[in-house]
């Protein structure tokens, strides 16, 4: 009779199979809740457009900027208590891509590093996430703008 | 009505699987994620590919970062087209501007405001 495999061997194996498989299972797992919270995030969005349009006779775009403003101050408020890093961990990209992101991005380290200063802390810690983010954001902006003047004007 | 809200839910958790899959495939850190997020949406968004995401979902396309670089984008085209090339300059920023200041405005006003938890 063939030597089975001894006990110790067979524990290994089944270690290395569930390392193989349980990322997988993991990635499906945090792309459900990043879709549902993420999801969420914009519907919340969608409401707030629909109130202030309602309410105030706003236009389409100054509600999606009241939303855009609504959300910010939220997600400070929320960064604020330290919810938001709870609901975070469980989403993950489900509150990074969204405009909650950005906005968490910058609360957080404000407040992070407030012992070092108002204005090198506070001030210059705002822009850690936000400064890239917005360069990148406004420079690919401009040159559309740039191309759009030459090539359709 | 009801329908716009399921299809902001569909795009917008979408766009932030999609977040997650690049996060987990390419080890992204969230801030290059925000960036290249912006940067898409400005892309997207200069070549008329976004505007009809944003027309078929609403919030669900405008939310999230890429609806943001829409936005610059948007607004740098439209001043380009009201004062020419000046427009490629203030266009973009103007448009986002009620966002870019709020997410200033509340986040020094939470730094202020709150003490940071210490970290678990």
């Amino acid at each position: 009779m063939q030597k089975s495999p001894s006990k110790q061997q067979f524990i290994q194996q089944y270690k290395r199979m569930v390392s193989a498989v349980t990322p997988k299972s993991k990635a499906a797992q945090g792309c459900l809740r990043a879709f549902w919270v993420g999801g969420v995030i914009c519907v919340l969005g969608q409401v707030l457009i629909d109130v202030s349009m309602y309410f105030w006779q706003f236009s389409y775009t100054q509600g999606a900027c009241f939303a855009s403003i609504s959300l910010v101050f939220l997600t400070a408020l929320l960064t604020g208590i330290g919810i938001f890093d709870v609901i975070g961990k469980y989403a993950g990209a489900g509150t990074v891509v969204p405009i909650t992101g950005f906005a968490n991005a910058m609360v957080s380290p404000a407040m992070e590093f407030r012992p070092e200063g108002w204005v090198l802390g506070t001030g210059a810690r705002l822009f850690t996430i936000a400064g890239p983010v917005l360069v990148y954001g406004i420079a690919a902006s401009v040159l559309v703008g740039v191309i759009y003047y030459f090539l359709v004007l | 009505m009801i329908l716009m809200y399921i299809k902001a839910f569909l795009v917008g958790g979408a766009l932030c699987a999609l977040g997650e899959i690049i996060i987990l495939k390419t080890k992204l850190t969230p801030a290059r994620i925000l960036v290249c997020y912006i940067t898409a949406g400005v892309i997207l968004s200069a070549v008329g590919l976004y505007a009809p995401i944003v027309k078929f979902a609403g919030a669900g396309a405008t939310v999230p970062l890429t609806g943001f670089g829409h936005t610059l984008a948007q607004g740098a085209i439209s001043a380009v087209q009201e004062i020419g090339l000046l427009g490629a300059f203030t266009g973009g920023l103007a448009a986002a501007s009620g966002g870019i200041a709020a997410a200033i405005f509340f986040g020094f006003l939470a730094a202020v405001c709150f003490k940071p938890k210490p970290k678990q």
